[in-house]
């Protein structure tokens, strides 16, 4: 399957999906030292974001987030790419000064935990294994 | 987005990582929310000043980025520092040098307009203190988006930030009337009345008819509490604030606000004296007037207070109340001047359980944490104090 969204930050990466159908804050809701979800609203909590390809609808809470995405990078615990249905301020600077590639417009229902999945953020592209 | 030569160059890394960096931030963003250039800002205000609030994360980010030689273009102050045990204000001071090494000015305060940073009518900004936004935007008739504490840095680093938002003309166009059939006179009712519509409305534009507010601190503590407690940005208040006049597009739906709203809040905040432990004035940042009035209130009172009482500041502020003889009065009954910090960004929980305070703001946050909390008038709080 093949999903054309829009540049956020530009990059490639390849690797397992982890997906979140709800929101995700990153202050208070994932831990920068381990990469773990600890959102007690998310229905990816317990799970890790490091090494996977994490995608989820749309950020919320804090704007200090993108400070949590940037330590993730820092601690080696960061997602390698972000797919989201919508990219707002939290999440899309998260993602540039950690230097991770992001699309958005993408539906994020329609993709499922475990997949292989790469993502060519320069062209807005995912393409999820069968 | 369209982007000068300049602008391409710097995004292309030619001038350096944190320029780049910085670029980069505010083109996403222009692409997000659909601008079509940048455009020069006059003045930053940056949030993210508080270790309590950015933690670890974002002082190794402020660290790399002021490492790597990130350096403001334009005037740009903070918001409020936190204030906590030696641990804390280690990391605290830490905050504050990084951004100092950065060209900013280092005057700490939700309050810039009451003196280092204050915009003129038609001005483009990237704030980020949600209180100075609205008062910036509705008071003044200046332009800024509700900016993070990243955008913001990102903007006075380039100085320049996306042409989106709050920074258009048909964006700063009501969106919602609002009709006021309740008293509204002290500083505490308009506390009220922004804390309740800020849960009723959301993302609006409200106008305002029948406010009369007898001098500009009750809009701003007003436009404090419809921030805090949802997140407008501007208001327009008929024959008060400067864009009222073309501030009402087409038919809009109308809100009426009755006494009872009023009250609701009131009583929701209405812990008794035994459960209070400090009395806290200035939340958004107390104005001159409002220091000489605690001043002069506690002077009627004549004994002084048995729990503390706390007014924050600008630096600027304080230093006027300091000459002019306030801050003595006030020490003499108990009370202090503090400057440069925000007891809702500082970990002072234990330290205190109890707030009284005349903020909605304030009201609201301690409240989420776990505070109980008394919302009165300055003087009915300094005149029943224990």
């Amino acid at each position: 399957m093949r999903l054309q969204g829009r540049k956020i930050v530009g990059g490639k990466a390849e690797g397992e999906l982890v997906v979140s159908q709800k929101p995700l804050s990153f202050l208070g809701g994932v831990d920068p030292e381990t990469g773990i979800v600890t959102d007690a609203e998310s229905d990816i909590r317990g799970q890790s974001i490091a090494g996977k390809i994490l995608a989820f609808p749309r950020g919320k809470g804090s704007t200090v987030g993108s400070y949590v995405i940037y330590a993730l990078k820092k601690n080696g615990k960061a997602p390698k790419a972000i797919i989201v249905g919508e990219a707002e301020t939290i999440v899309a600077t998260g993602a540039i000064i950690a230097g991770i590639p992001m699309v958005d417009g993408v539906d994020v229902s329609k993709l499922r935990s475990g997949k292989r999945v790469t993502v060519n953020a320069d062209e807005g592209l995912v393409e999820i294994e069968e | 987005m369209y982007l000068t030569k300049e602008e391409e160059l710097i995004l292309a890394g030619e001038y350096g990582y944190a320029l780049q960096k910085a670029m980069e931030i505010l083109v996403a963003l222009g692409e997000i929310y659909g601008a079509e250039r940048l455009i020069p800002i006059k003045s930053a205000q940056i949030a993210g000043v508080s270790y309590k609030n950015i933690g670890d994360a974002g002082m190794e980010f402020l660290r790399d980025f002021a490492d790597a030689g990130a350096k403001v273009s334009v005037y740009t102050t903070l918001n409020p520092a936190g204030i906590g045990d030696d641990e804390f204000m280690e990391k605290q001071m830490e905050v504050l040098e990084l951004y100092r090494r950065m060209g900013i000015e280092i005057t700490s305060t939700c309050t810039p307009y009451y003196g280092a940073n204050l915009p003129k009518f038609g001005d483009h900004l990237a704030w980020s203190e949600s209180s100075a936004v609205s008062f910036a935007n509705s008071i003044l008739g200046a332009r800024t988006n509700r900016e993070g504490g990243p955008s913001s840095l990102a903007a006075a680093i380039v100085g320049k930030t996306p042409n989106y938002g709050f920074h258009l003309d048909e964006n700063r166009k009501a969106t919602v009337v609002i009709t006021v059939d309740a008293r509204v006179e002290t500083f505490v009712d308009y506390s009220a009345l922004g804390y309740h519509l800020g849960k009723v409305l959301g993302n609006d534009v409200p106008y305002f008819k029948g406010l009369r507010p007898s001098n500009v601190e009750y809009l701003k503590e007003m436009g404090a509490a419809m921030a805090a407690s949802g997140s407008i940005a501007l208001y327009h208040v008929e024959g008060e604030t400067p864009e009222y006049r073309w501030a009402i597009a087409d038919k809009l739906e109308t809100i009426a606000v009755e006494e009872g709203d009023i009250r609701a809040v009131k009583e929701a905040f209405s812990d008794d004296w035994s459960e209070i432990d400090m009395i806290l004035i200035g939340c958004p940042h107390a104005s001159l007037a409002e220091i000489k009035e605690v001043a002069e209130l506690l002077r009627i009172r004549g004994k002084p207070l048995k729990i503390p009482l706390f007014i924050t500041a600008g630096r600027a502020v304080k230093a006027l109340a300091d000459a002019l003889g306030y801050t003595e009065t006030i020490e003499r009954y108990n009370g202090r001047i503090i400057p440069d910090v925000c007891f809702v960004v500082s970990p002072i929980k234990g330290w205190y359980n109890g707030v009284a305070t005349n903020s909605g703001k304030s009201a609201f946050y301690f409240r989420s944490f776990g505070f109980s909390v008394r919302l009165d008038d300055a003087e009915n709080l300094i005149m029943e104090a224990p």
